[in-house]
């Protein structure tokens, strides 16, 4: 239903929008790039595994396509991306080999742990990556056309929202392939899979590589609009930020990345610009409300809306905790 | 706002197309990014409470030759994306005249290059990397204080003039890009300047580090001459009393260029003989403007809203609104009386002469302004519950830059050691 | 020289292991017994901080001895420990226990935002600075170098009282043993009658209450302002890993190991220094995905 009806109104929309109105496009172009991140985490949580350090993968995608860039006289848009997705599939292969044996929390520390470090590395080493200045990425051609800003701006938006839409129906197939399945069970019943011959661990590999390639995408798009790749790219709050966009949207569908992503970047926006001050505590307090009385997300609560009492995939979750569950009846029953 | 736009719209379609005196506007509008939060905002803050209080007494006199000023603020601390999505907003929907921009010298990377594209005025009011106009030109870019090559070289040069006798020296800086940078230059000239000094220790503690007992052990181990640390904020303030607790500073002479925004809280934590200086000729009691006017006013304004001293980036910001205010001055002039457009107010910083607090500035053809530098030695006295600054040196900022277009590093490697006698310096003592 | 030095790197990894002990053990007791990733942990560590400066402050301020400090900072910390933490678990976390451990970890970040925000609110940027304390308590001198006492005598003492106490605590009393109880095995607790709920309640504030007791007790050592949660929190999560979640004996030793490797760093590779806690935390999860210490949970079939 999102995928028929939804998505293709609001790509509509996304496509006309900055042919009527100005002002939307830098922030929108953000906004898809960011997205892209935010998918590969859904993707993982379909097999209940969550990530606090996909932000390496996403600084792996934009020092390349910065590196690539400044390497290449003029620069080409085209390779850098090209490089970029090749690099973080490298990456996320060589860091997934390791992570994949984990689950749960030591999933989540292990990724913390090799970004951190890929973290400190970006920062010290100064003479290659520019440090905690960052990296300054000149505005590349695009397909052998050098641009003024405001045309090459025009183009990036097209594009981060032509691949932000490929990606989208790319992870929709892929969890509707036997593969997908798969991987939906690893987060049910893991020890079922061995028993039918498959490889759990290879299952989440493949996984783990598509939300790396994923994340590195989208760190090239916005460090190309950016003109700019930063450590932060790879700093945890990020990767934090991330799995929180992908609650916020809804990880029962890879719609709640988009819509994840564009709620957080406008209350972010909103937040800077008319309460100053206490952005962070408006931003922590919305996220908070969502995740309380709306856990199956903003996908969700439009299905809520469209009178779809599907049952929710968060707050119903395979504990794994029976006790837990006694707990919430005992307080029922109260 | 907008309908004043909207106004101003109509009447540019109902003019011919040709240059015409443009009608004063209502407002003059000023984006400022600073830093609210995160560690930087010891520098923020207080960036933002000058520039808030400079407003004020601006508009009591009746603004800009006649236009009041109007502040918007984007927080640095928000993160670089927010932060440029904000600086387009600012630019692109609200119509800002001029965007003071930054405090962090990667937002001011970051943001020149989008400024220059957007042709918006902009001020790099904070920042010190010197590479800015080094590895670019720009038109719309302008910095209204000096950079780091200047406020490294100072110290360095007060150090060789007045200490000269040392053999050894260590470094303990922030490990992010202005600790690397500030240490790069200050290292290359010192190797240029005096071969002979042996380099015993280079540490880099990371931004934000609270505990330095390793590095403090170390040192007291190997005994430096000289300690140089360009820190700022709470990492410097927990260094210095670190050090201060473990008699660091019994037996080796520190250099801290950038302690004159910890003196006042420091206090009695930092001892008398430590080599400091502000970035630039900041200092409520600046020598040769102490018992001026405008000086005693601004301190006493400032100490009346923060209830502290003024520290440099309130300076710095006095000198972006001085610039601006004599840039329009200038452009008014330029324009036979008739207000400015932003390419004839963009013209009128070029070549630039204006004044914050300290000494005169010139805006140079690279729009890098030049400033004078203080630097002095810490001694406490009575009626200050804090060190002030005393043998003081100030430093005429031309003399420590290197020509328009020139790299600074490549520049101070052509130095040699009879630089240190070539740059003269006035010298002034701390009076009751 | 050489032996100086030697002498030197474990004393310094010791001054810093023991602070880093005291913030990562509420961390590793408040996961072990809830299985919940605290990542406010670190803005319990800011806010102890700031209750114990701004106290120390007023102290400076009415003229009475620092020594009064002591007994305050475990004032400031149990009233931060208790006050925000207990509303913290009461309202929030306790509706979201039967969630899954991602989004309990989402929530606690979403607090740790807020918090952070509120203290700058509070307090404002400026950093704030009591080191009376560490003044009073004066320095001693070993293989020739001044160390200030508190540093290398005191919270090294601290960190171990807190050990020993804890694990007596958990041991010994029947507080202790409900929490044990409820951690090794919730559904048999909760069936012979334990209150689940209480204990959750009791082992969530003990925890935030060590947090900021370690803020308290570094805010004379270090320049409490904005943001020092953020890298405390981390390096408290690199500990707990590195031990083995839970295990709070196995915390200590980590701490101390990642305390010497910084300190070794510093002495010896000084570039290696802020990597050193999660190169360490990288290698013992490569070899040792639980930890150190930490024990392989059962795989459900």
């Amino acid at each position: 239903m999102l995928m028929r009806i939804v998505l293709p109104v609001v790509v509509l929309i996304a496509i006309v929008l900055p042919l009527v109105t100005s002002g939307w496009d830098a922030f929108l172009t953000l906004v898809w790039a960011k997205a892209l991140p935010v998918l590969g985490i859904i993707l993982l949580l379909q097999a209940g595994q969550v990530s606090f350090g996909h932000a390496m993968f996403f600084a792996t995608g934009a020092y390349t396509a910065g590196f690539v860039i400044r390497a290449i006289p003029g620069g080409e848009i085209v390779i850098a991306l090209a490089a970029a997705i090749g690099a973080s599939v490298v990456a996320g292969l060589l860091v997934g080999v390791f992570v994949v044996r984990y689950r749960y929390i030591f999933f989540a520390m292990f990724n913390l742990a090799f970004s951190m470090v890929f973290f400190s590395l970006l920062e010290k080493f100064i003479h290659i990556t520019g440090g905690s200045d960052g990296l300054s990425i000149p505005r590349p051609e695009v397909l052998g056309q050098a641009m003024e800003r405001s045309e090459y701006e025009f183009v990036l938006y097209y594009l981060a929202l032509a691949l932000l839409v490929i990606c989208l129906y790319g992870v929709h197939r892929f969890l509707d392939s036997p593969l997908g399945h798969t991987l939906k069970a690893i987060k049910t019943n893991e020890t079922r899979i061995e028993y039918l011959g498959l490889s759990p661990r290879r299952v989440l590999l493949i996984a783990y590589i598509i939300s790396a390639f994923l994340a590195g995408l989208g760190g090239a798009l916005v460090a190309v609009f950016q003109g700019i790749a930063t450590p932060e790219y790879a700093y945890w709050v990020r990767s934090g930020e991330f799995v929180f966009v992908a609650i916020l949207g809804g990880t029962g569908n890879v719609f709640g990345a988009l819509a994840g992503s564009f709620v957080f970047e406008y209350i972010r926006v909103t937040a800077t610009a008319y309460v100053g001050d206490t952005w962070q505590l408006t931003l922590g307090l919305v996220l908070l409300v969502i995740i309380l009385f709306a856990p199956s997300g903003l996908v969700g609560v439009i299905n809520d809306i469209r009178g779809y009492l599907k049952k929710d995939p968060v707050a119903s979750g395979h504990n794994k905790r029976p006790a837990g569950k006694t707990e919430k009846q005992r307080g029922e029953e109260q | 706002m907008k309908s004043v736009s909207i106004a101003a719209l109509g009447l540019a379609a109902l003019l011919p197309f040709q240059a015409v005196a443009q009608d004063k506007p209502e407002e003059i509008n000023i984006g400022i990014t600073t830093f609210t939060s995160g560690p930087a905002s010891v520098f923020g803050v207080p960036g933002q409470e000058a520039a808030r209080m400079l407003a004020e007494n601006l508009n009591e006199a009746g603004g800009i030759q006649g236009v009041p000023v109007s502040l918007s603020f984007i927080d640095e601390g928000a993160g670089a994306e927010t932060l440029t999505t904000e600086y387009r907003r600012l630019v692109q929907d609200e119509n800002v005249d001029v965007m003071f921009a930054s405090i962090s010298s990667g937002n001011c990377i970051n943001i020149a290059p989008l400024a220059e594209d957007l042709e918006m005025l902009n001020i790099l009011w904070d920042c010190g990397t010197q590479r800015i106009f080094e590895e670019a030109d720009y038109r719309y870019n302008f910095r209204t204080q000096a950079n780091a090559t200047p406020e490294m070289l100072a110290p360095l040069l007060y150090l060789l003039k007045n200490n000269p006798d040392f053999e050894t020296i260590a470094v303990v800086n922030q490990d992010y890009a202005w600790g690397r940078d500030s240490w790069e230059l200050f290292s290359t000239a010192l190797k240029q300047l005096k071969p002979d000094v042996e380099v015993v220790g280079e540490f880099f503690p990371s931004f934000g580090a609270s505990d330095y007992s390793a590095e403090i052990s170390r040192l007291l181990a190997t005994q430096p001459d000289v300690i140089l640390s360009t820190s700022w904020g709470g990492d410097l303030d927990t260094f210095v009393r670190q050090a201060n607790q473990r008699g660091l500073f019994n037996n080796s002479q520190f250099v801290l260029p950038l302690v004159e925004s910890s003196l006042e809280r420091l206090g009695s934590d930092l001892p008398d003989g430590v080599i400091v200086g502000g970035r630039g000729d900041h200092y409520f009691l600046h020598p040769e403007y102490k018992d001026g006017e405008e000086l005693q006013d601004f301190v006493a304004q400032y100490r009346e809203r923060t209830g502290d001293y003024p520290i440099y980036p309130a300076f710095h910001m006095a000198q972006a609104f001085a610039a601006l205010e004599a840039a329009y001055d200038k452009a008014i002039e330029a324009n036979d009386g008739a207000w400015p457009d932003r390419e004839q107010l963009v013209d009128a910083m070029e070549g630039l002469e204006y004044r914050g607090h300290g000494r005169p500035l010139t805006i140079r053809e690279d729009n890098q302004a030049i400033e004078a530098q203080l630097i002095g030695t810490t001694k406490h006295v009575d009626g200050y519950d804090f060190p002030i600054i005393d043998n003081m040196m100030i430093f005429d900022g031309a003399d420590l830059m290197p020509p328009v277009g020139e790299n600074s590093i490549e520049w101070i490697e052509t130095l040699d050691e009879s630089f240190v006698e070539e740059v003269s310096a006035d010298e002034y003592q701390h009076e009751e | 020289m050489s032996l100086q030095i030697l002498v030197l790197t474990v004393l310094d990894g010791i001054a810093y292991g023991s602070l880093v002990f005291l913030v990562a053990v509420g961390l590793t007791l408040v996961f072990g017994v809830m299985r919940i990733l605290n990542v406010a942990h670190g803005s319990f560590y800011a806010l102890g901080a700031y209750a114990a400066a701004s106290l120390g402050l007023v102290l400076s301020a009415w003229g009475i001895s620092a020594w009064f400090a002591y007994p305050l900072f475990i004032v400031a910390a149990v009233a931060v420990g208790v006050s925000v933490g207990g509303l913290m678990e009461r309202f929030i976390l306790r509706r979201i226990y039967v969630r899954e451990e991602y989004l309990q970890l989402l929530v606690t970040f979403a607090i740790f935002m807020i918090l952070d925000n509120v203290q700058r609110l509070v307090w404002g940027v400026q950093p704030y600075f009591y080191t009376e304390p560490l003044s009073l308590m004066g320095n001693v001198t070993i293989v020739g170098i001044p160390y200030t006492a508190y540093q290398i005598i005191f919270l090294p003492l601290v960190a171990l009282f807190i050990l020993f106490g804890l694990r007596w605590f958990l041991r010994k009393t029947l507080a202790g043993s409900l929490i044990v109880a409820v951690t090794e095995d919730r559904e048999a607790a909760t069936a012979i009658g334990i209150n689940a709920r209480k204990v959750f309640f009791l082992t969530f504030i003990i925890g935030t209450t060590l947090a900021s007791l370690g803020g308290a007790l570094d805010s004379p050592t270090t320049s409490v302002l904005p943001g020092m949660g953020a890298d405390m929190i981390v390096l408290s999560f690199a500990v707990a890993a590195t031990a083995g979640l839970g295990q709070i004996g196995g915390a200590a030793i980590a701490a101390l190991l990642i305390g010497l490797g910084r300190s070794s760093a510093v002495f010896f590779m000084p570039e290696l220094e802020v990597v050193v806690p999660y190169l360490i935390m990288v290698i013992v999860l490569l070899f040792r995905p639980e930890g150190l210490f930490g024990k392989t949970t059962a795989r459900k079939i």
